[in-house]
């Protein structure tokens, strides 16, 4: 599936990202809507504990704030991993990979370490995007284009956690 | 209409994300690593052009603003804790579905990690919110609302800036 002879090059980011902007501007004038990402893991993980727990979830503040449902957001993450995925298989870089190039270069290639630093990294994502009110979507994207404080703020912590941790795991490599 | 409208833009904008390759786990810890500046060059551009059309379409009376609060304890602490995860992730919410899309099956575990950190951010909710979200609350605030000036004073120094950074990243061939 993956041949290095075949690979399409990849699309310069420049056009990509500016593609990307006039999509933004279409979908804020026609739907309405600005790109954001997070608060529909909140709708899930609010859906999914209410399958168990349902007079629990149903009394939880913030599961009344952001409430378990399908909206706008959930179909626009939905249609990223759809987009993706037509896009790798038209593009022929599909690939079906466990352990990311780099990761394996540095730690080995076993799939359920990679897992679990996967796993406790998305714990603590998505934890500290939801205190923050938002992800690299909804204040990286919207945020700033719209010359938010919250926005810039945000962002700029993003980088320098990311930046922390790549330093604890890669070192100067 | 809302939900289509939702899917169409999504699966457009993961087109440009993977044909972008700024999905890819590598990517993502090549900017944190100073090393690819791929993701950034992207998301820059998407911001400039982004804000100059809808504060365009905003002089036009077409679109309205919808800003975030700002609430530093929260903007900064979460910040700093989303920083640190996606450090270990090498995903954020929205690359981590595309990045599932390619096949990336790490993403699957990064995705069910997230759902637990929603669900636990939802347990300690009602004690931050008497906390960390109550510090520097300064409300639905814009950087032209702070500086006093219209805001094509800020956009246009803005761009600018953006640019001199990209002109730097391609001299060091980041």
């Amino acid at each position: 599936m993956f041949d290095p002879q075949t690979r399409r090059k990849p699309m310069n980011p420049y056009l990509g990202g500016a593609l990307a902007g006039l999509l933004v501007v279409l979908s804020v004038y026609g739907a309405g809507k600005f790109f954001g990402a997070s608060t529909t893991f909140v709708r899930v993980a609010g859906y999914l504990e209410s399958t168990v727990l349902a007079e629990r979830v149903a009394a939880m503040p913030y599961f009344l704030k952001e409430l378990p449902k399908l909206d706008w957001q959930m179909m626009f993450v939905a249609g990223i991993f759809l987009g993706a995925f037509l896009s790798s298989l038209l593009g022929n870089s599909f690939r079906l990979l466990p352990v990311p190039d780099t990761f394996a270069a540095r730690f080995g290639r076993s799939a359920g370490q990679r897992g679990i630093v996967a796993f406790l990294g998305g714990i603590l994502a998505m934890f500290g995007a939801r205190l923050a009110d938002g992800c690299p979507s909804g204040h990286g994207l919207s945020g700033t284009l719209q010359l938010s404080v919250s926005g810039f703020v945000a962002l700029a912590c993003f980088f320098v956690g990311g930046l922390i941790m790549a330093k604890l795991l890669y070192g100067g490599r | 209409m809302d939900l289509w409208y939702g899917l169409a833009t999504g699966a457009l904008f993961g087109v440009l994300l993977q044909r972008c390759e700024v999905l890819r786990y590598d990517r993502q810890l090549g900017a944190l690593r100073l090393r690819d500046m791929t993701i950034v060059k992207f998301m820059l551009t998407t911001v400039v052009v982004g804000m100059i059309g809808v504060y365009g379409l905003l002089d036009l009376g077409l679109v309205k603003l919808s800003v975030k609060p700002a609430v530093l304890g929260g903007n900064i602490i979460g910040g700093l804790i989303f920083g640190l995860g996606w450090g270990l992730v090498g995903y954020c919410p929205g690359t981590a579905a595309g990045a599932l899309g390619e096949g990336r099956l790490d993403a699957f575990w990064a995705i069910l990690g997230m759902i637990v950190g929603a669900a636990l951010y939802a347990e300690a909710y009602p004690r931050l919110l008497e906390t960390v979200l109550t510090w520097g609350d300064l409300g639905k605030l814009t950087l032209p609302q702070v500086l006093g000036m219209n805001h094509w004073l800020v956009i246009g120094p803005f761009a600018v800036l953006v640019i001199l950074i990209f002109r730097l990243f391609e001299r060091l061939r980041l």
